[in-house]
């Protein structure tokens, strides 16, 4: 059996059940390269749950998974995941894999940005159209822009992730992640991202020192938010209910938020 | 100080389009280019009268003198006084040596006629063929110089009518080249004959040379001439009809000025917009014009920095112009401006089109390159074709380690001034692996580093083999490691008439898509895989045959990454494709781009064209030589056996009075050494020239043995892979 636990945004943010099936596994394996997770510290989760935790990179993940699929065929197996197991990065592969093996699989959820986003900026969760990652300049794409495009259109809120490479110790920063969406608006020019626009940054979602603020692109940039991760937040057509919730959560200027 | 005022004559008629001729000499190796270019250069004031035949004016390198063959090219300025008026010819001197026809190709873009050598005794010889061959498809048009007449004399003891059959004979056979090689619009036009003087024929080592219409003028027979050295009177023949005044009136009258010249090359080798302005500068040769030059010679100077050589095709070089470096989309500033005399620079103030210049000091410059000034937009000289390949390596390492960071500096200095040379690294060996054309040019690498006070070890010439696959796989699935990213891959043998265009650069990477489009269609292929050429790497193409694929050309860039790693590094065994067509047949592809990274989509396109090539039906293909040996009849024997005993193939064997001429084809891998055995095989009576023939198929029983070879070489586990190692389990 192979069980998929969320650890949630935070270091405490495992679940109770997740907790429990974790105790209850024969062997446990983590990544930490797809998100990052703050005052995440192994020891301590380790001693919470009174069994060693190995933790994988992604090309184990990826291409040499045979022994952690070894090891749930004949056993029970825990793969513990930043955020929720199956939003925002993908392991549906590795499960994928698991079922054609004939390896039982569960999920156990827990708290993920995307439902995070909605929640600290007070922002309705169904009116959030696609998301998409602003990756690194080395790997350029438009699609972050174009998604932005499309859900303005609609007047739905559009959710950018930020890149990060955790092999390599970098996480993009909102202020790094607004430089790149403002070059892309001056390459495609469908005036959806300039530095008069509304937008919203969150930092370490989930945990106690997370920092919203709501403000004109231009402004935001100015702004330190500390250390990662960041998420950026365009809105689309507030509600009078958001209106008011960016500025009472956010921080939104009264002559932003009309 | 007779150098100065040469340089104030050459800076005057620089300004006349009419008096400058820019030329080149090109001969098959030791038919006597580098003394006729000596006595030439004698002529016009610079080393002295007498010398000339033993300095080796040209010659720079000691090793070139050593070896008694030019290697690089350099230019040189002469003043020459035809019908009364100073004229100045630039004359470029081009290697001789087979293993730098590059250098050969380059120097021809940038002149308009080529006196061609040919030894009296030897005749045509394989590399007459090719570098005639070069300089017709660069559109320099020929002169022939009958070279070595004295051998006809004390060696072969001809009468007068046999010295005349004798040349007939020639000159018929090099107007067969001619005809068959020429643009088919000056294949007549450019017929050499003896009537016009549009021939000479003489000595260059004794200095004298002569044509019929002045045999007629100065009342000089062939009897005279054979007398002549029967009486030991040959520095009378040289008196009286001097090589050079022979040579460059023969030159001035017949090989077109940079003006005519350019009038009519000028659409042949630049693809640019002739109603363009700079197209109609440099069609008139317009000094008042926007520069345009192009780059044909990179030396890197100790002191003075990068010397870019080449042909000013409009315009005025000037110090402080700020010009574009098209191809390296660079712009820069002329810090100095030079033109040729023997061995030295000698700075200018301005140096106006139609002429050979140098540039000082230009950091970007590639050989090739196209200089435009500032500001004009334009295209560059279509890319330099060479017919050659590089087909031998060896590796190299400092003595002492502590120098590898100069050695390092040096490779990357001589691959600079020579592209013919490449420089790899093992990865893993460690070693740097130097590839070039010819065993001869891997010593000249060798003794180039020695000099500059490296001491080095090599290795023992390795044949740089080719991958290539006999069939086609289709279906080939790849999948990135994450699994979110897919393509369906196939794999094909290029043609062989398509392979041959993109050798000549009738199909380029460079190339302006429609334009590539159309050739390959009229080649045989589809129009859908012809539009969508993404990459051509040395013979091989990658096609982009899907359609309305979603985010494919934000993986563009990865997918031909990939390519390229293939096609440098076959799967058997990791040496360069040849003839690899490779068809993206269809892909999907992850919405967000974090998923579809260059970790992602390199080996998920990588590993399908393995998996295809290897299932395709791989093979070997090794280089091969063409030789041609003349040798004594009864030395024949000898000569046959050496080839036979290397793995070489007789084509053709005829006789010429006493001389037999064997043409045949040698494998690359069993021509290492092949002088020493030659020479003592036939008491050094055989004259040879090889030159690279063809790549071909590897005896199957051989193959097997040189993969197992250069894998172990390569550090690799000797058995080749199979295509399950590189497709999805």
């Amino acid at each position: 059996m192979l069980v998929f636990i969320g650890l949630g945004l935070h270091g405490e943010g495992i679940s109770l059940r997740g907790l429990r099936e974790a105790r209850e596994a024969d062997a446990i394996y983590a990544e930490l390269y797809t998100s990052m997770l703050p005052k995440l510290r192994l020891n301590e989760l380790e001693q919470t749950i009174g069994k060693p935790i190995k933790v994988v990179d992604r090309e184990t993940v990826e291409q040499r998974p045979d022994e952690i699929l070894r090891a749930a065929k004949a056993s029970k197996v825990a793969f513990l995941v930043p955020g929720d197991p199956m939003v925002a990065t993908t392991h549906v592969d590795l499960r994928l894999r698991a079922t054609r093996a004939g390896i039982e699989t569960k999920i156990v959820h827990a708290a993920s940005i995307a439902s995070a986003a909605a929640g600290l900026t007070g922002l309705q969760s169904y009116k959030f159209g696609r998301s998409a990652t602003v990756p690194f300049p080395d790997n350029p794409s438009r699609v972050p822009y174009e998604t932005l495009v499309e859900n303005r259109e609609r007047g739905l809120h559009t959710l950018l992730l930020l890149d990060i490479r955790a092999e390599e110790g970098r996480a993009m920063l909102a202020s790094e992640a607004i430089e790149i969406m403002l070059e892309l608006e001056k390459k495609l020019q469908k005036n959806v991202f300039t530095p008069d626009t509304l937008a919203v940054v969150v930092a370490r979602a989930g945990s106690d020192d997370s920092i919203v603020k709501a403000d004109k692109v231009g402004e935001l940039q100015k702004l330190d938010f500390g250390s990662p991760p960041h998420v950026l937040i365009v809105p689309g057509k507030l509600h009078f209910v958001e209106a008011e919730a960016l500025r009472a959560f956010a921080g939104a200027p009264e002559d932003v938020i009309k | 100080m007779r150098r100065y005022k040469h340089l104030g004559d050459v800076t005057k008629i620089m300004w006349t389009p009419e008096l400058i001729r820019n030329i080149g000499i090109v001969a098959h190796v030791d038919h006597g280019k580098t003394t006729l270019t000596d006595s030439l250069v004698a002529a016009s004031g610079i080393i002295s009268f007498e010398l000339a035949g033993e300095q080796l004016f040209t010659d720079f390198l000691e090793i070139e003198q050593q070896r008694g063959i030019t290697v690089q090219t350099a230019a040189v300025s002469l003043a020459h006084i035809f019908e009364g008026k100073e004229h100045l010819i630039n004359l470029l001197d081009t290697p001789g040596h087979v293993d730098f026809s590059g250098d050969v190709t380059r120097a021809l873009r940038a002149i308009d006629g080529v006196i061609v050598v040919m030894d009296a005794v030897e005749g045509v010889m394989p590399q007459t063929e090719t570098v005639l061959h070069q300089a017709l498809r660069e559109r320099a048009r020929p002169v022939l110089f009958i070279n070595k007449v004295d051998r006809l004399i004390s060696e072969l003891k001809l009468t007068p009518e046999g010295m005349q059959a004798r040349f007939i004979k020639l000159i018929t056979k090099f107007n067969q080249l001619i005809r068959r090689y020429a643009p088919p619009d000056l294949a007549d036009k450019w017929q050499v004959s003896v009537e016009v003087g549009s021939v000479a024929f003489g000595s260059a080592k004794d200095k004298w040379a002569l044509s019929v219409p002045q045999m007629k003028a100065k009342n000089i027979s062939f009897k005279d001439i054979i007398t002549a050295y029967q009486t030991g009177n040959q520095a009378e023949l040289a008196k009286r009809s001097p090589l050079f005044e022979v040579v460059l009136d023969m030159v001035i009258r017949h090989l077109p000025n940079p003006k005519v010249a350019q009038a009519s090359r000028i659409p042949i080798i630049w693809k640019g917009d002739m109603e363009s302005g700079l197209g109609k500068d440099m069609l008139s040769c317009n000094q008042e014009g926007k520069v345009c030059m192009v780059v044909t010679d990179i030396i890197v100077d100790e002191q003075a920095g990068v010397i870019s050589t080449g042909r000013v095709f409009s315009g005025t070089l000037e110090k402080g112009k700020a010009v574009r470096l098209v191809s390296a989309g660079q712009d820069a500033r002329i810090q100095q401006v030079g033109v040729y005399m023997g061995p030295d620079r000698v700075m200018v103030d301005r140096v106006p089109a139609g002429n050979i210049a140098a540039i000082i000091g230009m950091k970007g410059a590639y050989v090739g390159e196209t200089f435009v000034e500032s500001g004009v937009e334009s295209r560059g000289f279509e890319e330099m074709r060479y017919i050659s390949e590089p087909v031998v390596t060896v590796a190299v390492e400092p003595k002492n380690f502590q120098e590898l960071p100069r050695l390092i500096n040096q490779l990357k200095k001589i691959s600079r001034e020579d592209p013919n040379i490449h420089i790899k690294i093992n990865e893993e060996t460690g070693e740097y692996l130097v590839s070039g054309m010819g065993e001869v040019h891997l010593e000249i690498v060798e003794y180039k580093l020695k000099e500059s006070g490296l001491e080095v070890k090599t290795s023992e010439p390795i044949v740089v083999y080719r991958e290539a696959l006999l069939g086609r796989a289709e279906h080939v699935e790849g999948k990135s490691p994450n699994k979110h990213n897919r393509f369906l891959i196939a794999v094909e043998p290029i043609d062989p008439e398509v392979i041959k265009a993109i050798e000549e650069g009738k199909v380029a990477q460079k190339q302006e898509r429609k334009e590539r489009a159309n050739v390959l269609r009229e080649l045989g292929w589809e129009t859908h895989a012809a539009r969508n050429v993404v990459s051509i790497i040395g013979t091989n193409i990658l096609v982009d045959a899907s359609k309305g694929v979603q985010y494919m050309r934000e993986v563009e860039d990865y997918a031909i990454d990939a390519f390229e790693q293939v096609v440098e590094e076959g799967p058997l065994m990791r040496e360069p494709m040849r003839g690899l067509k490779v068809l993206i047949d269809d892909a999907s592809l992850h919405e967000d781009s974090v998923h579809r990274g260059p970790a992602q989509i390199i080996p998920a396109v990588r590993r399908p064209i393995q998996a295809g090539i290897l299932l395709a039906n791989p093979t070997v293909l090794e280089p091969r030589l063409k030789l041609e040996v003349r040798v004594p009849q009864e030395f024949m024997g000898g000569a046959t056996k050496v080839i036979q005993g290397r793995r070489g193939r007789i084509v053709t064997m005829e006789s010429e009075e006493d001389i037999a001429i064997i043409k045949a084809s040698l494998p690359v891998a069993n021509s290492f050494g092949l002088a020493a055995e030659m020479r003592s095989e036939t008491e050094g009576r055989a004259i040879w020239g090889t030159e690279f023939e063809k790549f071909e198929r590897l005896p199957k029983e051989l193959q097997e043995q040189v993969i197992r070879d250069a894998r172990k070489r390569k550090g690799l586990k000797p058995e080749p892979p199979k295509p399950e190692d590189f497709m999805e389990k």
